[in-house]
């Protein structure tokens, strides 16, 4: 079914980008514009764009068929055919709801958060930008226009990662996360490509995809589905892509929140569910991606344990559960994964913001044990905090406990003990992190205290906002043993998940495990952290302290193996070979040149004779030729 | 009548003279009169071969080149006095100043 509402969709924020844009021009060459201003067009424009996603939600909760909207041909080569054109199913409105809804709650926080700011219109300028990128991804009916957003999607984080470009360190993070999601981007490029011809060049949209799958050789699709998972891996941050994410939190946390919760890294995990028809029928890649989901979730884990940088260990947690969503799609339950992947951005963009407003209430200070030392008393922000840790603890009836739960039980069920070994584990020491960020940061005695009291609304009431979220949203999906209706997997049921199917005494099991589980992580951080000393922190020496040395690794193997070849070309294959080549021949030319000059001596006779001997030559000629007829 | 052959011998005898005298010698007077004799080589051979032909063409081209040998004389002339001025000698070995220097 046609809808004209699917462009305003991403239209809505595109034109705030671009009137904040213009004001902003305006602001800095001619006349100071205030900040209400840009507030005003940078959270309304989302508020509007969540509006247009809740009418065709409704729509299709009507039962309507799926929403689409052409615009017009972009390219026409052949058998290649790209249209720009959008598709609203029940997979891209469940996405574009809470990435509008959670993305305007972070844009309302941005507000109170970057009050003050030279770049305060620049930066909504950036943050509209980002989440139309992020509704052309979602909402796009081809790879071609789901790239476009793709790329959007990192240009605008790069941006948004370096925004205080005066330091250097936030400009080399935000390089270093545009270069290592490049090299995904060439994987997801490769693994469109390979798609396209392996299906016999007979179209790129999802669905003519959908319906030609089978007629694909069976290598081919294993290429192309590895190809785009490299895609993914780097825009979500999973081993071995992951390494930008911690870095990226240079930025302002407004962006961590927005990448972490509504956009960005959730794009990977849409991406697959997106090319489910591919994954399902390739079973090896999906196992594939549940190992590398499964190792993600742990390595991040265990570094999280050891960080003192409380956005570093809340980026690690994002990678952990990132890793947990790919464990779903991988094995084949992309509502689980998906599920996932909406409890997570109210907490996660809960426990940011919350992080954020405990940053900026200590004047910048992110190292958690000098947090506590100079603690303040934030009554909203550590109550929402805590169920912010709780819900990523999973604990219920907190939201993060049954889609975390729906994915360790569906690894259950699929056979793949390791898998779910791995998960229990990452779950436990989840609980354990988190606890300990929570305990040193909002519990732990310092001596002092003194109440610190948030004049800005803007920065509590998102925050309230997305704890109700944080609680409530897990009963969205309602699993069928306690009686529920399980609403997301039946809304998603088109993208053929597997479903649950073991005993209710299993399947209680298995909760009480993962119940035990995170109860257990708690209590050792209750042990270790509720009364730690926070004048002595710990220390920053160490294997996992160090983050495995993974960066360090990187930098050997890569980066610097690149500059040596970069200057290996430059000095001398460039000055030696290709300039030597062309100054050689430079130099030949003078050389025959003053051989030839000498013939010019300034001697009349001299002349005299060339003209004779070259017309005596030119008659010669014509008197032979005239001979030979 | 003599034959042709004689005079396009001689005519061809004018023109070498001309020529050689043009290459070899030095002096820029001997160089003109030399040019005017290969002129006047070749006025013989445009004259034989009018009257060989029964045909004016010749003739009349051959009045052409006599009329603009006169016109070249006056300037050549002149010209020789000025490079007679500049340097006292009518050497043209002399005259380089236009030659490329190698080094």
């Amino acid at each position: 079914m046609q809808t004209p509402y699917l462009l305003w969709i991403i239209l809505v924020p595109l034109i705030g980008a671009l009137l904040n844009t213009g004001f902003y021009f305006y602001h800095i060459k001619y006349k100071k514009i205030p900040e209400k201003v840009f507030a005003i067009i940078g959270t309304v424009t989302p508020f509007i764009a969540f509006l247009f996603t809740l009418n065709l939600f409704f729509k299709l909760l009507d039962g309507s068929a799926n929403l689409e909207q052409t615009l017009f041909q972009w390219l026409d080569v052949d058998s290649l055919s790209v249209e720009v054109k959008f598709l609203g199913d029940k997979l891209s409105i469940f996405m574009s709801m809470f990435v509008t809804f959670v993305g305007w709650l972070i844009h309302i926080y941005a507000v109170g958060y970057m009050k003050g700011d030279d770049g305060f219109g620049k930066f909504f300028a950036y943050f509209n930008l980002f989440l139309a990128s992020m509704l052309i991804l979602v909402l796009a009916d081809n790879p071609i226009i789901l790239f476009v957003g793709w790329e959007g999607v990192g240009v605008c984080s790069y941006l948004l990662i370096s925004f205080h470009y005066t330091n250097a360190d936030n400009v080399m993070a935000g390089n270093k996360a545009f270069i290592v999601n490049r090299v995904g981007d060439l994987g997801f490029i490769l693994g469109v490509i390979t798609l396209f011809f392996a299906l016999d060049q007979s179209g790129l949209s999802f669905e003519t995809m959908k319906t030609n799958i089978n007629m694909a050789p069976n290598e081919l699709l294993i290429l192309s589905g590895f190809l785009l998972f490299v895609g993914a891996m780097g825009k979500s941050a999973q081993v071995p892509l992951y390494v930008w994410l911690p870095d990226a939190m240079a930025g302002p946390t407004p962006i961590s929140a927005l990448i972490h919760a509504a956009t960005m890294v959730t794009a990977g995990i849409y991406m697959v569910a997106r090319f489910h028809f591919l994954y399902s029928s390739v079973e090896e890649i999906g196992l594939f991606i549940a190992y590398i989901g499964a190792i993600s979730a742990l390595f991040a884990a265990i570094i999280a344990t050891r960080q003192q940088d409380i956005k570093k260990i809340l980026a690690y947690s994002t990678m952990s559960q990132l890793g947990y969503m790919f464990m779903g799609v991988g094995l084949g339950f992309y509502s689980s994964g998906l599920f996932h992947v909406f409890t997570h951005a109210f907490f996660k963009a809960m426990l940011f913001m919350g992080a954020g407003g405990a940053i900026l209430a200590l004047h910048h200070e992110q190292n958690i044990f000098k947090m506590a030392q100079h603690r303040k008393r934030l009554p909203i922000i550590s109550a929402t905090f805590l169920i912010g840790v709780i819900a990523i603890s999973g604990i219920p009836p907190f939201s993060g406990f049954f889609s975390k739960d729906a994915i360790l039980a569906a690894s259950f069920q699929q056979g793949e003990y390791l898998i779910w070994g791995i998960g229990m584990f990452t779950a436990f020491l989840t609980a354990f992190y988190m606890f300990r960020l929570y305990f040193i940061v909002f519990v732990a005695p310092n001596g002092q205290e003194s109440q610190y009291t948030y004049t800005d609304k803007t920065i509590t009431i998102p925050l309230l906002i997305l704890a109700i979220g944080a609680i409530f949203a897990g009963f969205l999906n309602f699993p069928a043993i306690f009686g529920g209706s399980a609403f997301v997997d039946s809304w998603l049921s088109e993208l053929n998940s597997i479903k649950l199917h073991m005993s209710h005494a299993t399947e209680y099991a298995l909760m009480i495990a993962s119940i035990a589980v995170a109860g257990a992580g708690i209590f050792v951080a209750y042990k270790k952290y509720a009364s730690f000393d926070v004048y002595k922190p710990e220390s920053e020496e160490g294997l996992i302290a160090n983050k495995f040395y993974v960066d360090e690794f990187y930098d050997k193997v890569f980066v610097q193996s690149i500059k040596k070849m970069s200057t290996f070309f430059d000095e001398t294959v460039d000055t030696k070979y290709i300039d030597g080549g062309l100054m050689m021949i430079c130099r030949e030319f003078v050389n025959v040149g003053k051989k030839l000059a000498i013939l010019q001596n300034a001697n009349v006779r001299y002349y005299a004779f060339y003209m004779l001997a070259g017309i005596s030559a030119i008659s010669m000629y014509i008197y032979i030729t005239l001979l030979g007829q | 009548m003599a034959s042709l052959t004689g005079y396009a011998t001689v005519s061809m005898i004018l023109f070498s003279l001309g020529a050689i005298g043009v290459v070899s010698r030095r002096n820029v007077f001997v160089i003109y009169m030399s040019i005017e004799l290969m002129l006047n080589g070749i006025n013989l051979f445009l004259v034989t071969f009018a009257r060989y032909h029964f045909n004016m063409d010749g003739q009349i081209l051959s009045m052409m080149v006599i009329a603009i040998a006169a016109a070249e004389a006056a300037i050549f002339l002149s010209v020789i006095i000025l490079l007679f001025r500049t340097k006292k000698s009518l050497d043209t070995d002399i005259f380089t100043e236009l030659k490329q220097e190698v080094e």
